[in-house]
């Protein structure tokens, strides 16, 4: 693996300048992700969210490459087109260059309405990583829930009521049906765990056909934590296992990180206002929900990682 | 008693629909409706009724439909790239006569295009969008106060013609606070649909048993069995392609309409009787028309305005029978220029049509169309 250093002397691809919000795991995310292409010719194609849209606020565009940005649904079919009429070109000899290929969607463009395009591309085998920026809600139209949001949480369209206390059903297990397309690649990161990150990328770059990479990307309006705090919030969702990193190479299941001890989910849900209604007196019963479904998803991915069952140790 | 409130464009269509007996709502956040799903996902419950998001806008109309197969009065809300997607349920929902109402607050297009500014771009869509010869009802508010009363409109004519209901909004009046009186309840018309009589040996669902061309509609769960099918179909809900079946289906559907434009035709004139020139418009476009007509009116140019609440079916009588007596029309519109070819099909040809056309995400302004109606008439 490179050192800091010289991942450091990377052309950047994202330039500063975009709008992204202070404390915003977007910007942190793609750019890690594009260090790893190094000094290729890279093409982003991006689905409508706030990467494309606080990056390419009309007249300036933070992109130091070619970007693409089609309707919502449709990065997985747009990049699809693109790396199919690459490979045509290139074999008819009217391309010299290598190109690779990577589209940045949020989780609604990903888990969501881009499902199917994203299935599509996997499925057909094109050579490209796709990169699920997930924050967990629609926050570019104002933080409604998506099927990336975790239980529990408050969004404008799981308000967190008298009745209802947030958001009522668990998280799709996005990187596990990726997983299940059988690609030759498919992992799940942390910007936390920057190194791990880096090897993802590059792996996913390297591999010959498609890769998929799940990043946690939080959102400070959507998350209300405090900004400054982000890596430390990353961190905290790998070590509660709230977001396992681990990989799926050619089938293999490998898992990347194993926290020592048990750490309550609480410790991810107290820095964040949207989760802040689960600690008045009633809702104790939702905390329990939590955690019992991150402890059956840890122990599930340990079976598949070929692990020993356990929690770790209290 | 009614009550003053505050409100946005999009609240009031929340507000107009669950007083209209609204009870399902299914959605997907798009700019500039999301209030509308926002506002859904808050109040629905407390009326008994259910939200749900769904993962796309193709999936919220399909949800829609079952929805309202089985039973509720059933929206969903959406802005032009949603609109879009959900074109292909709207004409399942047209041929199967599901009631349901489809919000479209109209934003600045093709594709993603302004999706924080105003358009009126869907004038064609709203009534061509899905494929093939289908009914379909367009109306369109011009002010917060009209959006509450339009939403409960649309619900009526949904459930008393079983047909799809575009209520066609935009930016300007989604995201504009007026002053809203609400009424009473009880001064509110509510109609529901027709039901079968439970007395009812065999239920033919697509037969017209009163011959007014709207067969009664059994719920899912009623204990009636039907079949519902994106196939032609006869009166027994199962397929046929036999051209009199399918003669018979088409001319029904798009009869239950044609038939009854009184009832369905709705739009306000403003000064026209003695106008030479007359503003032909709707939704917030409206209101600078108005604006316009009442300063040219002091300057004692003679301009009057219809203003069409129901866009489709097209008002196409009181727009020929004014192209005989004005001398000008002029069609405002932020669009390249939709509705003023259904005007000047609709209009006598020695009328002289004019459009007034912008498409750059901004509202036309009463200046712009005082400027529009001057040099119209200097021309003349």
């Amino acid at each position: 693996m490179a050192t800091l250093k010289q991942l450091s002397k990377v052309p950047e691809r994202l330039a500063g300048g975009h709008r992204l919000c202070a404390g915003c795991g977007h910007g942190i995310s793609t750019r890690m992700i594009l260090n790893a292409a190094e000094d290729d010719n890279v093409v982003v194609g991006c689905a409508t969210g706030c990467l494309e849209v606080a990056t390419t606020i009309y007249p300036y565009t933070a992109w130091n490459c070619s970007f693409i940005h089609n309707a919502f649904e449709n990065a997985g079919a747009t990049l699809s087109g693109v790396e199919a009429a690459y490979r045509s070109l290139k074999k008819q000899g009217k391309l010299k260059d290598d190109f690779k290929f990577v589209a940045f969607g949020g989780d609604g463009g990903t888990y969501d309405i881009g499902l199917q395009s994203l299935s599509g591309a996997m499925e057909r085998g094109h050579n490209m990583v796709y990169v699920c920026l997930d924050n967990g809600a629609y926050m570019n139209t104002g933080i409604q829930r998506s099927s990336a949001t975790p239980m529990g949480a408050d969004t404008t369209t799981s308000p967190a009521g008298k009745v209802v206390p947030g958001k009522q059903q668990p998280r799709k297990d996005l990187t596990a049906i990726m997983a299940a397309h059988n690609i030759p690649y498919a992992a799940q990161a942390s910007i936390s765990n920057w190194q791990d990150v880096h090897k993802k990328a590059k792996k996913a770059f390297d591999v010959e056909g498609p890769a998929f990479i799940n990043m946690l990307s939080p959102c400070p309006r959507g998350w209300r934590y405090n900004t400054p705090d982000i890596v430390e919030l990353c961190k905290i969702a790998v070590e509660t296992r709230f977001w396992p990193i681990y990989e799926v190479e050619d089938g293999k299941w490998i898992l990347n990180h194993k926290p020592k001890k048990y750490v309550p989910i609480e410790e991810f849900l107290k820095p964040q206002g949207r989760f802040r209604h689960l600690f008045t007196p009633g809702n104790e019963h939702m905390i329990k929900r939590i955690q019992k479904e991150i402890d059956d998803r840890w122990l599930a991915l340990l079976e598949r990682c070929g692990e020993p069952q356990e929690l770790p140790p209290r | 008693m009614s009550k003053a409130k505050l409100m946005q464009g999009n609240e009031a269509c929340v507000e107009g629909a669950i007083a209209a007996g609204m009870r399902f709502f299914a959605g997907y956040p798009i700019t500039p409706s999301t209030e509308i799903a926002e506002l859904s996902a808050e109040n629905l419950p407390k009326v008994g009724g259910k939200f749900i998001q769904m993962e796309d806008e193709i999936a919220s109309m399909g949800a829609v439909i079952g929805a309202s197969l089985t039973g509720l009065k059933a929206m969903t809300a959406t802005s032009g790239p949603g609109f879009s997607l959900k074109q292909e349920n709207i004409g399942f929902a047209s041929l199967n006569e599901v009631p349901c109402v489809v919000v479209n607050v109209q934003r600045g297009g093709p594709s993603t295009g302004l999706p924080t500014l105003p358009a009126q771009g869907e004038v064609m869509q709203a009534r061509w969008g899905t494929h093939g010869d289908h009914p379909i009802i367009v109306i369109s508010p011009s002010s917060v106060k009209e959006t509450y009363e339009f939403a409960i409109r649309a619900f009526n004519l949904s459930e008393k013609y079983r047909v799809p209901c575009i209520l066609l909004m935009d930016e300007v009046i989604a995201h504009m606070r007026e002053r809203v009186e609400l009424p009473d309840p009880s001064e509110i018309e509510i109609v529901n649909r027709k039901k079968p009589d439970a007395s009812i040996e065999k239920y033919n669902p697509c037969e017209d048993y009163d011959g007014d061309g709207i067969p009664p509609m059994a719920s899912f769960g009623d204990g009636i069995p039907f079949h519902v099918t994106g196939l032609i179909h006869d009166k027994t809900g199962f397929p046929s392609t036999k051209p009199e079946v399918t003669q018979n289906l088409i001319d029904r559907l798009m009869g239950k309409i044609e038939n009854n434009l009184e009832d369905i035709i709705d739009y306000e004139e403003v000064l026209t009787e003695d106008a030479e020139t007359v503003i032909v418009t709707f939704g917030s476009v409206a209101r600078s028309a108005l604006r316009a007509i009442n300063l040219l009116r002091e300057e004692g140019i003679k301009v009057g305005m219809i203003r069409l609440k129901t866009i489709w079916p097209f008002p196409e009588k009181v727009i020929q029978e004014t192209s005989q007596r004005a001398k000008n029309i002029i069609v405002p519109e932020m669009n390249y220029g939709q509705l003023i070819d259904v005007v000047k099909a609709a209009a006598d040809s020695k009328c002289n049509i004019v459009g007034l056309n912008k498409y750059v995400g901004e509202l036309i302004t009463p200046e712009e169309v005082m400027a529009k109606v001057k040099e119209v008439i200097n021309r003349a």
